[in-house]
């Protein structure tokens, strides 16, 4: 398994008629990582994503995870190997309790029950459950507790790589602190790549950070030399004529 | 405890009813109510797979069917009721996971999945009418047609098929197989297996991307349903005697979708109960024959997807709630502390 990074893509490509929303992406992610994707709307973060766990099949290229091509696996099964997603709309048991939401994703581990409800008690802990709300559908719950119910989802699936499309959207600035928590736990046992717009989040997180623009990787490199590039702040001021075309 | 004392009830009270209903009620009450009982059964199968896997299956009729008819065609070629009860149990199962893995496996939408289950069950009932050439037959027993199969031997002591069981008997087994049915189906749904079915009516999305394989599920899920009506389907036969290409018919298919509504989509007491009401009122407006039953049963439906959406379980459970905490006020057991 060492000396395969966790995932890497190759040529990754996905055409919606005649739009190319994800154009040739070539990403490594090392183990261990918590690695940032940013990019304007429109870029390719979320279909990158869901290309990677087969909701989208790619019109073509190759997804390696450990070094295994993915090519032809089912969405389940994919899961089943270890990579976990959040997607960028909320998909949680709503009429479920909140625990029950959390036992489900526990549920794959094989553990004996006793194990598994420590398992189940101690994701809670860590996402900041306490039992009256832990017993709460998570229909009621407010929209950072929804998410922070989602992500307590993924860590109790225990994956080896966690796909997270814009966990903070629409949280307040203590709630993203809390989320950031949640996911330096989530990156102990796991490789993390999250897509997000929040500086702050970013700074707090990633080593490293991918732009993407118009299904490309534009640069890679850590987030001060982000800041600073040209290129970058380009495309998301929209200067350039060709980069505001892209926008539209 | 409490929990699973309140759960025993109602299979408690079925079993009681077993034993005790041949010493009060009439031979002809009997016979109804065993009747009314083999239908229960196979609405339970419907209100296990909408109510807990939410696959809206408007065609439940056809495995109902399909196991009336296999009871029919065994019991009358070999004389034992045993064996036709397993046989109209089996061909179900093996029916619902050819035609399940074809839904399934094309990831067709809820309304088109009701819509061509609603074809099948009919496609079986146009072709059963058209069978009254003898030249249709399975083994010695013609399919007869529109007036289907008749004189078909009742239940009788497994291993004797000389020896047929009374009408008391015959009740009893049928109340029995409905609590044994109710007791199956509730500790599928509280099971590990069961929970997830629960989750993928919820999430399908989220279910996946945990891991789970949906349509493995759903084919479960599906053949398990198709297997309690079957059952349904020979009890039903073998009480009755007859069975015709009516089993497959629209007011069949509508009535099983017609309790599970009525008693409550997801609960399974509901719909045992609204399918006695029901079947009770289906006789007393047949014997005096002023209005149409289909139209009160249409009315019925009508009102109660306006008036009771959630149906009647729940809406009895809410109501008993509201009352208890009115009742128990500030004595009301406090929140047991984190």
């Amino acid at each position: 398994m060492s000396g395969f990074p966790i995932l890497a893509t190759r040529g990754l490509v996905k055409r919606f008629g005649g739009v190319a929303a994800v154009d040739g992406v070539d990403l490594v992610v090392d183990a261990g990582e918590i690695r940032c994707l940013i990019g304007p709307n429109g870029a390719g973060k979320s279909t990158l994503f869901k290309c990677l766990t087969h909701q989208h099949q790619p019109t073509s290229g190759h997804v390696l995870f450990e070094g295994r091509d993915l090519q032809g696996l089912p969405t389940h099964l994919i899961a089943r190997r270890g990579i976990a997603i959040k997607n960028q709309i909320p998909s949680i048991y709503a009429n479920l309790d909140v625990r029950e939401n959390i036992r489900l994703a526990t549920l794959r581990r094989k553990l004996t029950k006793r194990e598994l409800d420590r398992a189940v008690d101690l994701v809670l802990a860590e996402i900041g459950f306490d039992n009256l709300l832990a017993e709460r559908p998570a229909a009621t719950l407010s929209h950072a507790h929804r998410q922070w119910c989602e992500l307590g989802m993924l860590l109790a699936s225990d994956p080896r790589l966690a796909l997270l499309d814009e966990p903070t959207a629409g949280m307040t600035r203590e709630e993203m602190l809390r989320t950031v928590d949640i996911i330096k736990r989530l990156n102990a046992t796991a490789t993390v790549i999250v897509v997000e717009h929040d500086l702050e989040f970013i700074a707090r997180l990633a080593q490293k950070v991918t732009v993407l623009h118009r299904g490309k990787v534009l640069v890679e490199d850590s987030m001060e030399r982000i800041e600073a590039n040209e290129t970058v702040r380009d495309i998301y001021l929209g200067r350039k004529k060709d980069a505001a075309y892209a926008e539209g | 405890m409490l929990r699973h004392i309140k759960n025993a009830l109602f299979p408690f009270a079925l079993v009681l009813a077993a034993f005790t209903g041949p010493f009060v009620l009439e031979p002809f009450d009997l016979v109804n109510l065993s009747a009314f009982s083999a239908m229960a059964i196979a609405a339970l199968g419907l209100a296990f797979v909408w109510g807990t896997l939410g696959i809206l299956n408007l065609g439940h009729s056809v495995f109902f069917g399909v196991g009336a008819y296999a009871y029919a065609i065994t019991v009358s070629t070999f004389g034992d009721s045993t064996l036709a009860v397993l046989i109209g149990t089996m061909l179900p199962i093996v029916f619902s996971l050819v035609l399940g893995s074809c839904l399934f496996f094309s990831r067709l939408g809820d309304v088109y999945l009701g819509v061509i289950t609603l074809c099948v069950t009919l496609i079986f009932y146009s072709f059963m009418t058209s069978t009254a050439d003898p030249w249709f037959h399975i083994g010695p027993v013609p399919l007869g047609g529109f007036n289907g199969i008749t004189a078909i031997p009742s239940l009788n002591v497994p291993g004797d098929p000389q020896a047929f069981l009374s009408t008391e008997a015959t009740f009893s087994i049928c109340l029995l197989a409905l609590a044994g049915a109710y007791i199956l189906l509730s500790l599928v749904r509280s099971s590990d297996a069961g929970r997830i079915m629960t989750a993928i009516r919820e999430n399908e999305l989220r279910s996946e991307l945990l891991g789970y394989d949906i349509r493995f599920y759903k084919l479960l899920g599906f053949a398990l349903s198709a297997a309690i009506a079957g059952f349904g389907g020979t009890l039903y036969t073998a009480v009755m005697g007859f069975v015709s290409p009516n089993v497959f018919d629209l007011p069949q298919a509508s009535q099983f979708v017609l309790w599970v509504i009525a008693g409550g989509l997801g609960t399974f007491v509901g719909p045992v109960v609204a399918s006695f009401a029901f079947q009770l009122l289906s006789c007393q407006l047949g014997a005096n024959q002023v209005f149409n039953t289909e139209l009160i049963f249409g009315a019925t439906i009508v009102l109660f997807v306006l008036l009771a959406p959630q149906g009647l379980q729940p809406m009895i459970v809410r109501m008993a709630n509201l009352k208890l905490t009115y009742r128990s006020g500030i004595f009301r057991r406090k929140e047991k502390p984190a």
